[in-house]
């Protein structure tokens, strides 16, 4: 006996069942035993000459039997066999339609009716039964909190706002730069030096004037996080540094709101919705941060500009689930998505009973001083390390010298030795005259190279990878040591703006 | 033992491969994930400092660093990521 997963466009032959047990010993007696039981089905697998139709597709444990055995593909009792026809909207219906269980959105809010305007905009989700009247109406109904307006939460508000949700809430205090530009697509060219925020509303609004907009200009805290989740019924998590990540997580679990995590690294994506009713969190995976500067933000180690859309609106995706209680949540479920081999794998996760803030003991019960757990502390001048969204190191001002006093010490004729450990490819774009490149993996096998006596500056992008540098070379005996704080951009801005910025 | 293991991220980057198979002695003691780490960390000592944020997984389950593998095991590590 076998299980046989009919798609949706199928069901209305199969009496509606999604599954269907069936006997034989080959794919070919099995859709036999299937037709038997389902005399209607006949016709839309098979052709007159009694050939499966063309469009027709069946798998056998996710193996497509046209590289195995055609219908001859032995089956064992316990397989699972998909029918899946081809369908034009380039979606592919695997028939596995379990429904979430009840949506997310409070059950005790008013849903709303929907316009003419409304009906006409949303037709194409009216006509499947599985969204339809009802679900638009609770799409309508629903409030979905953007953490960030940035890579992810770009795309991911852009189609919650297409889909219509009701109210979309986005948190951000950054403004557009142009090195946004590649990957944030709610920001336009023109939007340079504006807020994201205004960017952000004037781009969503523009593609659904009948939704919410609300707009949060503020760096999300433990102090206002759990006031700001308050309304909303999802949690869109697009943010860009490990404090807030924690924040978001810890804030969603206490309120028991799901959150849709997304995150990206250069060509690599990993989502999953955490936080939800009996689903693991991110402190389940990944119970402690790691130590500041060891994980490279985007802006340190890059980012493919399409991998947020990606990821963005696989967030979007599973919001929109959640919200209409439809299909199979990515709850307990870690999806990593690699873009250079085009591959997605998924992990199984499970809620861990030792979990501080979601297992049966929790300790964490309140939010807590998140930069001080992941080991940041504060910088002055650019704000707090959650408006950077990098791994700030933490400063010590006896190992560090600014650009203003390294221009000087130049001038002045000293010599100090620049070690710029930035990669080959960043090296090109800028350099300070007179540098030396060793990438900060080559330290290790090529400090011999430097003299331990002559006084070094070392030099990156932003002063993390710099910062590692130099205690490495301390560890190895070097004795005069200097980080360049804010590596080169902070030299740009300060001494030489001749130089393109990256 | 003959285990796959996968890595995902900045530790991909480190070893310069998403996947390798390694052969593990068998010692007193069942081999653990925490084990293939170690001898992976031994290879690339790059790897050493990220021995505590890591997550694991044995094939495709998340698992702990104390989880005992068989031959033939396919082991994921995976660093955080926190771009957005």
């Amino acid at each position: 006996m076998a299980k046989i997963l009919i798609p949706t466009p199928l069901r209305p032959y199969t009496d509606k069942l999604d599954t269907v047990d069936a006997s034989g010993a080959t794919v070919g007696e099995l859709l036999a035993d299937l037709t038997r039981k389902h005399a209607g089905l006949k016709a839309h697998l098979y052709n007159d000459q009694g050939k499966l139709r063309s469009f027709v597709n069946v798998y056998v444990n996710d193996e497509d039997i046209r590289y195995l055995q055609k219908e001859l593909t032995p089956v064992s009792a316990g397989d699972t066999v998909s029918i899946i026809p081809s369908v034009a909207g380039g979606s592919d219906d695997r028939g596995t339609g379990l429904a979430a269980g009840s949506a997310v959105v409070d059950a005790a809010r008013p849903v709303p009716q929907l316009t003419n305007d409304e009906v006409k905009r949303y037709s194409r989700h009216l006509i499947m039964p599985e969204v339809g009247v009802d679900g638009q109406r609770k799409l309508k109904a629903a409030k979905v909190l953007c953490i960030g307006a940035g890579g992810l939460g770009s795309p991911a508000s852009m189609y919650l706002a297409a889909a219509g949700v009701g109210t979309i809430g986005v948190v951000d205090f950054d403004v557009v730069d142009f090195s946004n530009l590649q990957r944030q697509i709610l920001h336009g060219t023109p939007d340079v030096g504006r807020s994201k925020l205004a960017s952000a509303k004037d781009r969503l609004h523009a593609i659904n004037p009948e939704i919410q907009i609300e707009t949060y200009e503020t760096a999300l805290s433990s102090q206002n996080a759990l006031k700001l989740f308050g309304p909303y019924d999802v949690i869109l998590d697009g943010t860009d540094n490990f404090p807030t990540r924690y924040l978001v997580n810890d804030a969603c679990v206490l309120l028991g709101k799901p959150n849709a995590y997304g995150s990206i690294f250069r060509f690599e994506g990993q989502a999953s919705v955490f936080a939800a009713k009996d689903g693991p969190c991110y402190r389940c995976l990944y119970p402690e941060p790691p130590p500041p500067g060891l994980v490279p933000s985007c802006a340190e180690g890059g980012v493919l500009g399409v991998l947020p859309g990606i990821i963005g609106v696989i967030q979007a995706t599973e919001t929109v689930k959640l919200i209409m209680g439809i299909g199979e949540p990515l709850i307990g479920r870690f999806l990593i998505y690699d873009a250079l081999r085009m591959k997605f794998r998924e992990l199984k996760l499970r809620k861990d009973p030792e979990c501080p803030v979601c297992g049966t003991h929790p300790t964490v019960t309140k939010l807590i001083d998140y930069e001080q757990f992941c080991g940041v502390t504060p910088t002055q001048g650019d704000g707090s390390p959650l408006a950077q969204g990098g791994t700030p190191v933490p400063v010590n001002p006896a190992t560090e010298i600014t650009a203003a006093e390294l221009k000087q010490r130049l001038d002045r004729g000293d010599a100090l030795r620049i070690v710029d450990v930035r990669e080959p490819n960043e090296y090109q774009i800028n350099r300070i005259a007179g540098s030396v490149l060793i990438p900060l993996g080559d330290v290790p096998k090529r400090y011999a190279e430097l003299d331990p006596d002559e006084e070094i500056v070392v030099q990156c992008k932003m002063g993390s990878r710099s910062a590692k540098a130099a205690d490495f070379l301390r560890s190895v005996g070097f004795k005069r040591v200097l980080n360049l704080k804010g590596g080169i951009l902070d030299w740009i801005d300060k001494v030489d703006p001749s130089q393109p910025k990256y | 033992m003959r285990v796959t293991v996968r890595l995902f991220a900045r530790l991909r980057d480190i070893a310069g491969t998403a996947e390798l198979a390694r052969d593990l002695a068998p010692g007193a003691q069942a081999t653990t994930v925490g084990d293939v780490w170690r001898q992976l960390a031994k290879e690339f000592p790059e790897l050493a400092g990220y021995e505590r944020s890591i997550s694991s997984a044995v094939n495709a389950d998340y698992a702990r660093m104390d989880h005992v593998i068989r031959d033939g095991d396919e082991i994921a590590f995976l660093p955080p990521v926190s771009g957005g």
